[in-house]
């Protein structure tokens, strides 16, 4: 195994996560899908510092910023969520257009 | 701090004053002090910048001779400096909106909706101003420049009155198309100038010395010349400054009318034509022509007008076009003039809107037919609507009239570049405006104060307070004494306007 | 004595200075202190004045007969460049002296006499800081020693002129009339400051070339012999002075520019007397004047201005028989007289200067016995409290000094012996028949008996007869503040034409004039004006209007014409309500609202519509956007790989 299989399976890891942030109705399958990116990122960090400068860690804590980030993103987001809910009763991303006004 | 940037930054930290001042009624003694310092100031540069100026003789020149510079390094990759300085002409124009603001503030005593946003805005607005008069970096002055415009938005929108909103957004987007121009020829020049000599800069000076390829200046000097147009009225894009001087709130229009519309002709003349002097030469007879519409345009509309500030407004479009006509003319005389009415226009201005926010304020109508006899009981606000009538229309022993005439003699000695005859045909059509602004001043104040009272609860008002009494008295006495002697600002001024028709040699 | 020219500027600086304390400070606190300021200042003027033409007429006349033109005192006013830098200062010379004491002592007289007439006014202090303004404004154009110092206080007579006529402010018709003199004046002095103009632009080359002393505007340097030459080559001297002549013909009210004139009267008598007869009105007459050599070499527009006042002349004198309003008779009667002035004035030459002199000695005398009759008028005025001279009648008795005075006015202006005017219009219509104009002698003769006709019909329908009205019957004499000034102007309407005025005031070759040869002239004139007397004396003289309205039935139609003053004012206000402001003002006030304006509009609709266009693909679905993003980095991606190669 070397660096290209784990970038591969970040792309696809990734590209699964887009598909998931487009096309998912429901906002909690978008905040999940965004879990999945983030966790992309995250492998890719980790990889490139196995692979390219094995005596650091600089990637390694990278992707555990990234989870902790990823955490207070996943906080965030579900309040945003709730409250929304309370407002439309539903988490139906289609419904969601005040953008446009 | 030098000087000048004491000059500029003191109204900025009157605002900052201001907005830290917790008690409303104390707002407006701070406004006032702050500007009573400016004030003394301002005089104290006047005498010192005399002293050098007329031990100096100017007639060589072509470059505009700078005193009490100061220069820093801002963005020094982009040859961008803080670079001040002053010469005559912008020496009077600090002068006159030094006396401005201090009269606007006095004149809005009686703000009472959130003054202290209002006295902050209108602080800030005159630091754009005196930033843009005093600043000889291109990009500094731009940047002033802006700063200048943009409160103008808030505090007419805000402060109001009328159809608020739509004409601060009218005025806005229309300078801003302004703005626009201008910012795409200060490119051209700064880009042109920079690869021709190597030395990117906008130093205004530095950007005089390089000689810009006719074709390029035959383009660029348009653009700058309505860029500024715009805010000196030029006729067709005169229409934001009716709406906006209606509906603005006193000071600001003595401040827009008085000060800003003359951004406009200083631009005009201090970039444009300093910058691009065969640009100028070739549009000089088209400009003239739309200024000379100006001219007959704004006193005939003025005419037919029913508000008391739309009928000023229109007379202030008509006296700006004064001040673009004395530009386009590229004589001596002729542009010695403009500057001498942008300053008369700004005193006689300011006053006419100062009069009519004090009898807005009484009789709570601007509309000329519904007045009538008013100076049975405001007998001092009368005389000094006359003596702002008297002024406009031109009467010898205002300042008006120094302004006019040298526009006019001007016009009709001609240059050396365009055809005599075309320009004193201009200038005669343009002559005429002093018997059609007699017509619209005497009639529009013979209503309003003339005559029979029309109104039975017009008896119990009152005339005019102390500040009421100081604000008009401090503009009347500029007036007269510019009036009775010119020789100071004559003097003053000569010696920065001949640089600039040298070049033009 | 000496010093007096040096200090002549004190002349004009005492109603200044008077007017600046009394207007900014004194009139608030005691009106009448106001007024006696105003009056000694003008008193200490009018000494000055004197005194200086004592000293002045006390100098020796050169060789040529002629005095000499000095500017005693002046400052650097405006400077618009190298040669046509402008001072204000004084100009001493014979007419200026001569316009010097006739402003002053009518001045001074006609302050004595408000403080009677305007007692108890609420304006009295406001009246007398205007009055003093004019008479400085007046004294400032006398003495001015370049055209744009006469420009300056052209203006500045017009503002106060202006002031003055509004002075009844909350009277619609004086306000009226005030803003119709202002603007009529100012149309004429548009023409006035482009004449100016053209004046300097054509003179600029000729100045850069001559090396003379002094400044383009400077009359000394206009009228310096050689200079002269210098403009008349240029070709453009004769437009530049009818330019001129247009300001002096509006300030002078000379046909068509006179409609501002009758209407003036409106203001206060008093004004009426100082500014619109004796001095401001003949300001037009004293520009010619002063440009006279100017003048002299364009014969054209001489006889322009002579055939011009000579209509004035006449014109003016026909309506004045038919108005009833004894003021506007009085107006119509001086711009007969202007006309008079102006035409004597267009006959002069400078080898043959006696219109000149006729037309200087002729506003010398009218000065006094105008004032004479306005003041004699005010007094009347003030005792019947009616304009209407059917309203009066029987004021003999009542009023006899006023009576007596206003008949030597009356006589004066007739031209009867010995009174001045006798003497004045004598030169003038000798001037005409030795210039050989016989049109002008004809005519001048004619207007002479119709003065006498006109000015004896309301001396008899005011004093003779029997009170037509409550007003007449219980009229008083007026207090003696009045009547004081009234002896005065009488006393020297009476001798006034015996001051050898030639010896004082001359121009050009001095030998052809002073030649009373022709006995003809004073016979005929006396002539004409005793019948023009007992005409009236038949018509008017038993104080009926049963005679004269016989005469009225029976011109019906042309006596309505002249009634109405052939309708002048009823053409200008046609041509500037109907055309002016209705097919030039209210257009371009529509015009600017709705075209220029709205094109400004339009284009913010426009932006509003193009925006509203675009809004269309915004779903407001943060996914559509998404799939943009995405798709649109793809798409760069794959430009790049392309391009990368």
């Amino acid at each position: 195994m070397n660096l290209y299989h784990f970038i591969i399976f970040s792309l696809f890891l990734f590209s699964v996560g887009i598909y998931g942030v487009l096309t998912r109705r429901s906002a909690v399958g978008i905040l999940i899908a965004i879990e999945l990116m983030l966790n992309a990122g995250a492998i890719n960090l980790a990889v490139f510092n196995r692979y390219l400068a094995p005596d650091k860690v600089d990637g390694q804590i990278m992707a555990l910023f990234v989870m902790a980030v990823a955490a207070a993103e996943v906080l965030v987001g579900m309040a945003i969520l709730i409250m929304l809910f309370r407002r439309k009763k539903s988490v139906d991303i289609g419904q969601l257009d005040i953008l446009r006004h | 701090m030098g000087l000048l940037s004491w000059l500029i930054f003191i109204p900025f930290f009157t605002a900052l004053a201001v907005i830290l001042t917790p008690q409303p009624k104390q707002i407006k003694w701070v406004a006032l002090i702050g500007s009573g310092i400016h004030l003394l100031l301002t005089a104290y540069t006047a005498i010192k910048l005399w002293g050098v100026i007329s031990q100096e003789t100017f007639t060589a020149d072509v470059f505009a001779k700078l005193y009490f510079t100061e220069q820093y390094d801002w963005f020094k990759s982009l040859g961008i400096q803080y670079m001040l300085g002053v010469d005559g002409m912008s020496m009077a124009m600090v002068i006159l909106t030094s006396i401005i603001i201090f009269t606007g503030v006095l004149a809005s005593w009686h703000v009472t909706e959130r003054p202290k946003e209002f006295f902050a805005l209108l602080l800030v607005l005159v630091t754009g101003v005196f930033g843009v008069f005093l600043s000889f970096d291109l990009f500094l002055f731009f940047m002033f420049y802006e700063v200048a415009v943009l409160p103008m938005y808030l505090l007419i929108g805000v402060w109001g009155t009328g159809p608020k909103e739509y004409s601060a957004m009218k005025l806005t987007l229309m300078l801003m198309v302004g703005s626009a121009f201008i910012l795409v020829g200060l490119f051209a020049l700064y880009h042109t100038s920079g690869q021709g000599t190597g030395v990117y800069s906008f130093n205004l000076n530095t950007l005089a010395s390089f000689e810009y390829p006719k074709s390029m200046q035959a383009w660029v000097f348009p653009m700058i010349f309505i860029g500024f147009g715009i805010l000196g009225a030029l006729y067709p894009f005169h229409t934001w400054s009716p709406d906006g001087h209606a509906s603005a709130p006193t000071a600001v229009s003595m401040l827009h009318a008085g000060v800003l519309m003359k951004l406009g002709g200083y631009g005009a003349l201090r970039i444009a034509v300093y910058l691009l002097p065969d640009g100028a030469k070739e549009w000089a007879l088209f400009f003239m022509g739309l200024t000379t519409i100006n001219i007959l345009y704004g006193s005939f509309g003025a005419i037919k007008q029913k508000d008391l500030k739309y009928f000023t407004a229109y007379s202030s479009v008509s006296h700006c076009g004064i001040v673009l006509f004395g530009v386009a003319t590229l004589n001596f005389m002729g542009v010695k003039g403009a500057v001498l009415q942008m300053f008369s226009h700004g005193v006689m201005t300011g006053l006419f809107f100062a009069l009519i926010g004090m009898v807005y304020g009484r009789t709570h109508t601007r509309m000329i037919p519904e007045m009538g006899g008013l100076a049975k009981v405001m007998p001092w606000l009368a005389v000094c609507f006359y003596v702002a009538g008297m002024a406009s229309l031109g009467l010898p022993g205002f300042s008006g009239f120094i302004a006019e005439s040298h526009v006019f003699i001007g016009g009709f000695f001609g240059n050396a570049w365009n055809s005599s005859v075309a320009m004193q045909v201009m200038t005669v059509l343009a002559t005429m405006s002093i018997v059609v602004t007699a017509v619209y001043v005497l009639r529009g104040l013979g209503k309003v104060f003339l005559g029979p009272i029309t109104d039975s609860h017009y008896l119990s008002l009152t005339d005019a307070g102390f500040t009421e009494k100081l604000t008009t008295g401090i503009l009347i006495a500029v007036l007269f004494l510019v009036g009775v002697f010119p020789q100071f600002l004559i003097k003053l001024i000569e010696g920065s306007v001949l640089p600039i028709l040298n070049r033009l040699r | 004595m000496h010093d007096m020219i040096a200090y002549a500027w004190l002349i004009p600086a005492f109603p200044f200075i008077s007017f600046l304390l009394i207007g900014l400070g004194v009139r608030l606190y005691s009106q009448k202190l106001a007024g006696i300021i105003a009056t000694l200042s003008i008193g200490a003027s009018f000494a000055c004045a004197l005194t200086l033409a004592i000293t002045y007429f006390g100098l020796a006349p050169d060789a040529e007969g002629l005095r000499p033109t000095l500017v005693p005192w002046s400052f650097i006013w405006v400077d618009y460049m190298e040669g046509l830098r402008v001072n204000l200062g004084i100009l001493v010379d014979p007419i200026s002296v001569l316009l010097m004491v006739v402003v002053t002592t009518v001045s001074l007289l006609v302050h004595l006499y408000s403080m009677g007439y305007m007692k108890g006014e609420t304006g009295y202090g406001r009246y007398f800081t205007w009055l003093n303004l004019f008479t400085f404004s007046m004294l400032g154009l006398v003495v001015a020693p370049n055209i744009i110092q006469t420009y300056v206080f052209w203006e500045l007579v017009g503002a106060s002129s202006f002031l003055l006529i509004g002075y009844y402010y909350e009277r619609g018709a004086a306000v009226a009339a005030s803003k119709k003199a202002f603007i009529v004046t100012r149309f004429a002095d548009l023409g006035f400051l482009l004449g100016i103009i053209l004046l300097g632009y054509v003179g600029y080359p000729l100045y850069q070339g001559s090396g003379v002393e002094g400044q383009l505007f400077d009359y000394t340097y206009l009228t310096n012999p050689q200079n002269i030459t210098a403009l008349v080559g240029t070709g453009f001297l004769g437009i530049s002075l009818l330019l001129i002549y247009m300001g002096a013909a509006g300030k002078s009210a000379m046909f068509p520019l006179h409609i501002w004139l009758p209407d003036a009267m409106e203001g206060p008598t008093p004004v009426s007397a100082l500014i619109h007869a004796a001095t401001m009105v003949v300001a037009g007459v004293y520009l010619v004047a002063r440009l006279f050599p100017l003048f002299s070499t364009t014969p054209d527009v001489l006889e322009f201005v002579s055939y011009v006042g000579l209509f004035t002349c006449a014109f003016a004198a026909i309506i004045a028989c038919t108005q009833d309003d004894i003021k506007r008779v009085l107006a119509f009667s001086t711009l007969s007289q202007l006309g008079y002035m102006m035409f004597a004035l267009g006959l002069a030459s400078m080898d043959q200067p006696l219109g000149y002199v006729a037309s200087m000695f002729h506003l010398f005398t009218h000065a006094f016995f105008k004032a004479l009759l306005f003041l004699g008028a005010g007094a009347i005025i003030h005792a019947v409290h009616s304009n209407d001279i059917w309203h009066m009648g029987g004021l003999k008795k009542l009023m006899p000094v006023t009576h007596l005075t206003f008949l030597i006015a009356v006589l004066a202006i007739s031209g009867i012996w010995p009174f001045a005017g006798f003497f004045s219009k004598d030169e003038i219509l000798l001037a005409a028949l030795q210039g050989g104009k016989n049109i002008h002698f004809i005519g001048g003769l004619l207007v002479a008996g119709l003065t006498a006709f006109y000015m004896a019909r309301i001396y008899f329908l005011s004093f003779w007869g029997s009170p037509r009205s409550k007003g007449s019957s219980h009229a008083h004499e007026a207090p003696l503040i009045m009547l004081i000034p009234l002896c005065v102007l009488a006393v020297l309407s009476l001798v006034g034409g015996w001051v050898p005025f030639s010896d004082y005031v001359t121009i050009g070759l001095t030998e052809h004039q002073g030649g009373h040869g022709s006995s003809i002239v004073p016979i005929l004139g006396s002539l004409v004006a005793i019948l023009g007397l007992g005409f009236s004396w038949f018509v008017y003289g038993r104080g009926e209007s049963a005679r004269s309205d016989a005469i009225a039935a029976k011109w019906g139609m042309v006596f309505g014409w002249i009634k109405n003053k052939f309708y002048m004012d009823e053409v200008y206000q046609f041509i500037t309500h109907q055309m002016i402001f209705r097919f030039v003002a209210t257009p371009i006030a529509w015009f600017d609202r709705n075209v220029v304006d709205g094109a400004v509009n339009l284009t913010g609709w426009l932006t509003r519509r193009a925006s509203s266009i675009f809004t269309l693909i915004q779903t407001g679905q943060a996914q559509t956007y998404g799939v943009w993003f995405v798709v649109g980095t793809g798409v760069t991606l794959i430009m790049l790989w392309f391009t990368k190669g």
